[in-house]
C-alpha cells in the first residue's frame, strides 16, 4: 500500500522563515528522504508554493478563483503532479480531469517549489 | 507541547491582524501595542502547555482586548488587582470564541493598520519607520541602525509621527470599495519603499536591510491572501520576490557590486523566482495591467534567461514602453534605454537620455548608465566625466567603488566595456 504523507502547518509561520531557517528545516527534511530512499521507498515528493500563488477552478458553476480551495464539504481526494508551461496550460489540464470526473468539486492549481522524483518506488 | 521557536514565529506573523483589530477596538496605537504585548506574554505561558490555538492570531485579539478591558476597569474601580491566574485561566472560553471570529474582519483592520503608517502628513522615511516599528514590530534600536540614526533620534522621530497620526482624524469605519481601493495603492507604495530601503544595502547593516526585503515581502503576502483577486498586488510580490531572488549574486566576497550581466545565476534564488512567477501567472489573467505588474514582467524577462546573452530585449522594451505610458517619469525612460542599447546600439540610446538630463541631474544611475554609453561609442573624456559625476551622487560606497571601477578601467584602456546598469 502506498500512502500519501500531507505536509500541514502554519502558512504565516512557515511563511516568515528566513532562508538560514528554511534551509536548515530542508537539511533535516534531507536526512529523513535520503533514508527513505536507501530502503527504495521514497515516491515523488513535492513542497508546495504557498496558497498565495493558488489558483483554482470550481466545477459548479464553471469558474476560475484566485486564491486557494477553501470549501470545507469537499474532501482532498488525491493530487496529480503535471509538467505544464504556464498557468492556463494547467487550468486546460484541471478542466479536463473535471470534465472526466462526474459530480461538483473543484481543483486548486498549486505551482510546485521543489520536486524530488524518488528513486525507490517504480 | 509546542516549540518555543514556532510560537515566537507565529505571535510575530500573527502581528498585523491583531494589532489590527486591537486598534479597532481601542482606537489608540499604545493602547493597542500594550495589549497585544501581554497577550503574546499570556501565549508563551499557555501555548506550550496547551498547544496553539486553531488561529493564533484570533485567541492573541481575544486575549490582548480582555487584557486592555480589564486594565480599564481596573483603572476605573480603583479596586486592588485580581488574581493574576484567574483572568489569564480563561483559555478555554477564549479559543470557543476565537474560531468564531471571522477572518474576513482582517482584512479591513489590517488595512486600516498599513494604511495609517502611510499617513499622508509624514514623510516617507517616517512611513517606513512607523510600518517597521508598528507593523512588523521590529525594534527602534534595529531601525536605528538601518537607517544610520542614533537610538534616541529615532525614538523622537516614531513618538513624534504616532503623535501626528493620534492628532489626524484617522476613520475608523470599514472603507467603501472606491476608498479600498485607493489605499490599496498607498499601501502597496509603501511596502514597496520598504522593499527599496533594504535592496539598496548600506555595506554596514547588510543584513538588517536585508530582513526589510523579507519583511516586506511577507507584507506583501499577507496582503495577497486578504485580497487575492488584485493583480497589482500580486505584481508587486512578484517584482519583489524576483528582484530579491538576485540577493546572494549582487555582491562579491569583498563587497563590490556585480552587475546583472556578471551576476552567477546559479546563486538566485530558484524558489523565490518559481513563485515570482507563479504570481505573474496569476495577474495577468486578470487582463488589467498595472505598474508593478509591468516592472515584474521585465524582472521575469531577465529571470527567465538562463545566460545574459538570453535575455529578451524585445520584450524589455515594449514592456518598458508600457510602462512610461501607463506612469511616464524620466527613470523608466532611462531603463528603457538600457534595452535599447542593446537592441540598437549605444548611440541610439545616447540620443534618448540626453533630452532626460534637466531632470535626472541629480540622480546616481542617469550618469553612471550615461558613463557607460559614452564609454562603448570610445567617446572616453566625455565618459570620464559622467562617471565623475556619478561618483558624487552615489548614494552607498558599493556604487561609488563600482563607478571608480569603470574609470580604472578606462584608465588601462579604452576598449568597450559592460555598460552599468540601471535598477535591476
Amino acid at each position: 500500500m502506498l500512502y500519501a504523507i500531507l505536509c500541514y502547518n502554519d502558512e504565516n509561520v512557515v511563511g516568515s522563515w528566513t532562508k538560514e531557517e528554511d534551509d536548515a528545516v530542508m537539511a533535516k527534511l534531507n536526512v529523513v528522504h535520503e533514508k527513505l530512499a536507501k530502503q527504495g521507498r521514497l515516491g515523488p515528493t513535492a513542497r508546495l508554493l504557498p496558497t498565495t500563488a493558488a489558483t483554482t477552478f470550481r466545477k459548479e458553476p464553471p469558474l476560475v478563483i484566485d486564491g486557494p480551495f477553501a470549501e470545507t464539504k469537499e474532501q482532498l481526494l488525491g493530487f496529480y503532479l503535471v509538467d505544464c508551461a504556464s498557468l492556463d496550460e494547467a487550468l486546460e489540464v484541471a478542466k479536463d480531469l473535471a470534465r472526466a470526473n462526474p459530480g461538483t468539486g473543484s481543483y486548486e492549481i498549486r505551482p510546485t517549489s521543489i520536486f524530488i522524483p524518488g528513486s525507490g518506488i517504480t | 507541547m509546542t516549540d518555543i521557536r514556532w510560537i515566537d514565529q507565529a505571535l510575530t506573523s500573527s502581528r498585523p491582524q491583531v494589532l489590527g483589530a486591537l486598534l479597532r477596538y481601542f482606537r489608540d496605537l499604545d493602547t493597542a501595542e500594550e495589549a497585544f504585548q501581554e497577550a503574546c506574554l499570556r501565549a508563551l505561558r499557555t501555548w506550550p502547555q496547551n498547544g496553539p490555538p486553531r488561529d493564533p492570531a484570533a485567541w492573541l485579539i481575544l486575549v490582548g482586548r480582555n487584557v486592555a478591558l480589564d486594565a480599564t476597569r481596573r483603572l476605573k474601580k480603583q479596586q486592588p488587582l485580581p488574581d493574576e491566574e484567574a483572568i489569564s485561566d480563561l483559555d478555554d472560553a477564549e479559543e470557543a470564541l476565537a474560531e468564531r471570529l471571522d477572518g474576513a474582519h482582517y482584512r479591513d483592520d489590517i488595512l486600516r493598520l498599513l494604511f495609517i503608517c502611510c499617513h499622508p502628513d509624514l514623510p516617507a522615511t517616517q512611513q517606513i519607520a512607523v510600518a517597521l516599528r508598528i507593523v512588523c514590530g521590529l525594534t527602534v534600536k534595529q531601525i536605528a541602525r538601518a537607517f544610520l540614526v542614533g537610538d534616541s533620534a529615532m525614538e523622537q522621530r516614531i513618538t513624534r509621527a504616532k503623535a501626528r497620526i493620534a492628532d489626524a482624524d484617522v476613520p475608523f469605519e470599514t472603507p467603501g470599495a472606491v476608498e479600498r481601493a485607493e489605499r490599496l495603492a498607498a499601501v502597496a507604495a509603501m511596502i514597496y519603499l520598504i522593499f527599496n530601503e533594504g535592496y539598496s544595502a548600506a555595506d554596514s547593516t547588510e543584513d538588517l536591510r536585508r530582513s526589510f526585503c523579507d519583511e516586506a515581502i511577507r507584507l506583501a503576502r499577507l496582503l495577497i491572501r486578504l485580497f487575492p483577486a488584485e493583480p497589482e498586488i500580486l505584481g508587486l510580490g512578484a517584482l519583489m520576490l524576483l528582484q530579491h531572488s538576485r540577493t546572494p549574486a549582487r555582491f562579491d566576497a569583498a563587497g563590490a557590486i556585480v552587475l546583472l550581466e556578471a551576476q552567477d545565476r546559479g546563486l538566485w534564488d530558484r524558489t523565490m523566482i518559481t513563485e515570482g512567477l507563479a504570481l505573474i501567472d496569476k495577474a495577468t489573467r486578470h487582463r488589467r495591467p498595472g505598474p508593478y505588474q509591468l516592472q515584474s514582467a521585465i524582472a521575469a524577462l531577465h529571470a527567465r534567461a538562463a545566460r545574459p546573452e538570453d535575455t529578451d530585449w524585445a520584450g524589455i522594451d515594449q514592456l518598458y514602453a508600457g510602462l512610461e505610458r501607463l506612469q511616464p517619469s524620466p527613470v523608466v525612460s532611462l531603463n528603457r534605454a538600457v534595452a535599447i542599447a542593446k537592441l540598437n546600439g549605444p548611440e541610439a540610446a545616447l540620443a534618448m537620455i540626453e533630452p532626460l538630463a534637466p531632470r535626472l541631474s541629480g540622480y546616481f544611475y542617469f550618469f553612471g548608465v550615461k558613463g557607460a554609453f559614452l564609454q562603448q561609442l570610445g567617446r572616453i573624456p566625455e565618459a570620464r566625466i559622467a562617471f565623475n559625476q556619478a561618483i558624487a551622487l552615489a548614494n552607498t560606497a558599493a556604487e561609488a567603488a563600482h563607478i571608480r571601477m569603470h574609470l580604472d578601467q578606462l584608465l588601462e584602456d579604452a576598449t568597450p566595456g559592460d555598460g552599468a546598469k540601471v535598477s535591476h
